[in-house]
């Protein structure tokens, strides 16, 4: 196995790693905002290093439909986007799921419009939260390379059969050149089989795909999506497992940092999970009992694993990218305080709110964020949530 | 290839693949087109079909009237979704994953989903090249939604959402020319049909899809719940569009021009508008209108054919 590490752009490698994939079909559109990944992916088909087709559509819209009609054939399909093209494609990125359409995309998580903004937060992802796609965040280049090809073994597992959303964080990510471990081609063979979908579009066994349902049917046609996204966990694991048997790279859906002993943690989603970490590093030579928890696994959410590793603390300080306006705060403290809802001993959660739009959260700001965070836990004063780094 | 100058019935394909049983209103001229459309492919054929009438009568869960690999996705995508098929299927059979077989790839809408929110999306996928075919089944509105205008309305027409009114004529714009639109493109071919002349749409949907690269096929396919006429009188008012020149049939191939059809006798507009609910609000100096219009159009067209006809 091919060890030595690479200095190179993460959205580079993340195409290499489709490329890897031997994918069939590459679907995308280049609304602003760009990555490098759809267009090396264009550049590995033009020089022959890639056989696929490279499908440059005329929107993000019709970039989601091609995905749609190629994984419908069972040709293996990856597309990425970002923010307003996922706003876009949103219609058909439903569909894609309900129509439990194999595909993986790179989703580069990016502000939304208004006021125009191509930098780095989760309000995009957040929108489509409960589209049915398994829902993946890394946070570093080796992740998004190593969760690409772990995304299309997933997704094509006959038991799960449902398209998968690497979520990176824009350009922290995308546009870092950052030192990566890659596999051998024969090493990808083994963990990732030929896509073979069992009722492809063929002449040779007509199916037809994405009926109409009439108020008596449709009802258990989403509860059949429900059971679908709940039954990938298990294959989730595995492949997690597999990866990880092959690279020395494990992955769990919840991934803790020193919190075994933690009487309070911070919580974070995607590439914030390794400032954190420094942090709480720095922090823990002062004396405090901080951890980190970082949720890898956002769809299907892992309740139970979330449980396990906050059982036992006192708060949570939970960092979100986007903001539910009108709502309970932020989508991932909104979710964790459903999840600790009843359960007896459940730690108290602040909320913040912070790094919206590519505004840095520089380590200071963790530090800020934890050490206030815990004295409003222990003030009880945990409602809503606190927009941080605001100016006045 | 199939000699296209023979017309016989015994000819026609006997196999259905868009079969009986289906919930089409009494006289749909649109589901007899597709029924015919579906003939001409054969059964070696993939079909992505838009939201719209024939979507929602052919495949209601758990059923489907469809004996060929069928796909729906959305209203304004079906030429995306089948140029995902046939990109797919391509890569696959170059690369040994599939065995080489030729398949039709046919994209199929309305003319809401063709001339107004899919519009976009069917210029992307004729402008790429793929190999494939779009079918375009007009009946002149919206009608699943309860008939509401679309760009492909004729002028004068009352819908839903172009109602005619004291101070309104009904629909006040000219009719979209998607044929035109989809020649402007130079693809190899492009045509239009009428399901009231099954042999002359036959034909053309075997042409198109012998070709390869994109292909376009338009069909006035008459609506009697919108048009508001008798459902036994849906052949004949497709006839009437034809021979009164309001739809000529003819074909572009590779920027030819031919007329496939010359009505023996041209007929007065208002032979067509007569009977018709939509126009019956029309005076003599608007039907007087249409028919410059007509003849306007058909003179270019006849322009266009290097003077036949």
């Amino acid at each position: 196995m091919e060890k030595a590490r690479k200095g190179i752009e993460v959205s580079i490698a993340l195409a290499e790693a489709a490329a890897q994939a031997d994918v069939d079909v590459v679907a995308a559109y280049p609304i602003t905002p760009q990555t490098h990944i759809v267009e090396h992916l264009a550049e590995l088909v033009a020089e022959g290093e890639l056989d696929a087709e490279f499908v440059p559509v005329d929107s993000e819209h019709s970039a989601m439909s091609v995905c749609c009609g190629s994984a419908a054939v069972g040709a293996r399909t990856f597309t990425s986007t970002s923010s307003q093209g996922l706003a876009l494609m949103s219609e058909i990125f439903f569909i894609a799921a309900a129509m439990r359409l194999p595909m993986v995309m790179a989703l580069a998580n990016r502000s939304l419009s208004s006021p125009l903004s191509i930098w780095n937060d989760h309000t995009d992802t957040m929108m489509v939260r409960d589209a049915g796609w398994i829902h993946v965040f890394v946070e570093n280049g080796q992740e998004s390379y190593d969760h690409t090809l772990w995304a299309f073994r997933v997704a094509e597992d006959p038991q799960v059969m449902l398209p998968v959303a690497v979520n990176l964080d824009g350009f922290i990510l995308t546009h870092m050149i950052e030192p990566i471990e890659y596999v051998d081609n024969q090493t990808v063979k083994n963990f990732l089989p030929e896509f073979k979908m069992k009722n492809a579009l063929h002449p040779d066994n007509p199916v037809s795909m994405g009926c109409f349902g009439m108020p008596e049917i449709y009802t258990e046609t989403q509860m059949a999506r429900e059971e679908g996204i709940k039954n990938a966990y298990p294959t989730i694991l595995k492949a997690w497992e597999e990866w990880g048997s092959l690279t020395g790279r494990y992955y769990h859906p919840i991934e803790t940092y020193k919190t075994e002993d933690a009487d309070y943690c911070i919580v974070t989603m995607g590439s914030y999970g390794e400032t954190a970490m420094e942090v709480v590093d720095a922090l823990r030579d002062e004396g405090e009992k901080v951890g980190v928890v970082r949720i890898r696994l956002w769809r299907p959410f892992p309740f139970d694993d979330f449980r396990k590793a906050v059982l036992g603390k006192q708060a949570l300080i939970v960092l979100d990218r986007a903001i539910s306006f009108g709502g309970p705060g932020g989508p991932v403290a909104s979710e964790l305080r459903s999840a600790l809802y009843g359960m007896e001993g459940a730690p108290s959660i602040v909320n913040y709110v912070a790094g919206l739009a590519g505004r840095d959260v520089a380590r200071d700001d963790f530090r800020k964020i934890i050490l206030e965070g815990k004295n409003k836990a222990y003030a009880h004063d945990t409602d809503g949530f606190t927009l941080y780094g605001l100016r006045g | 290839m199939d000699r296209f100058s023979v017309f016989s019935s015994r000819l026609v394909e006997k196999a259905e693949y868009f079969t009986s049983g289906h919930r089409a209103c009494q006289g749909c001229a649109e589901a007899l087109a597709v029924r015919l459309v579906m003939k001409a492919l054969g059964r070696d054929t993939i079909v992505a079909m838009a939201t719209g009438c024939m979507e929602i009568i052919s495949s209601p869960l758990p059923t489907t009237a469809w004996k060929v690999p069928w796909i729906h996705v959305a209203f304004e995508n079906s030429s995306a979704v089948v140029s995902g098929c046939e990109a797919g299927m391509k890569a696959m059979m170059r690369k040994g994953k599939l065995n080489q077989k030729k398949i039709n790839f046919v994209a199929m809408g309305g003319d809401g989903s063709t001339a107004d929110i899919g519009m976009g999306p069917l210029s992307g996928a004729l402008e790429r090249g793929h190999d494939m075919l779009y079918v375009c089944y007009d009946n002149e509105a919206y009608m699943n939604t309860g008939i509401q205008r679309s760009s492909a309305t004729p002028f004068g027409a009352s819908t839903t959402t172009s109602p005619a009114g004291k101070k309104s004529i009904g629909q006040q714009t000219q009719k979209k020319n998607l044929p035109q639109i989809a020649v402007a493109h130079d693809i190899p071919y492009v045509a239009t049909a009428c399901s009231s002349f099954p042999f002359d749409l036959m034909q053309k949907v075997k042409k198109a899809s012998a070709i390869s690269g994109p292909a376009y096929i338009h069909i006035l396919s008459v609506c009697p719940t919108g048009w508001r006429i008798q459902p036994h009188d849906a052949i004949r008012y497709g006839r009437l569009a034809v021979d009164a020149n309001v739809f000529p049939l003819y074909e572009v191939e590779n920027g030819e021009y031919r007329l496939t059809y010359t009505p023996y006798k041209v007929l007065p507009v208002r032979e067509y508008l007569k009977g018709q609910g939509r126009f019956r609000h029309l005076t003599d100096k608007e039907i007087e209108l249409i028919q410059k219009n007509v003849e306007n159009d058909y003179a270019k067209l006849l322009k266009k054919c290097g003077g036949q006809g």
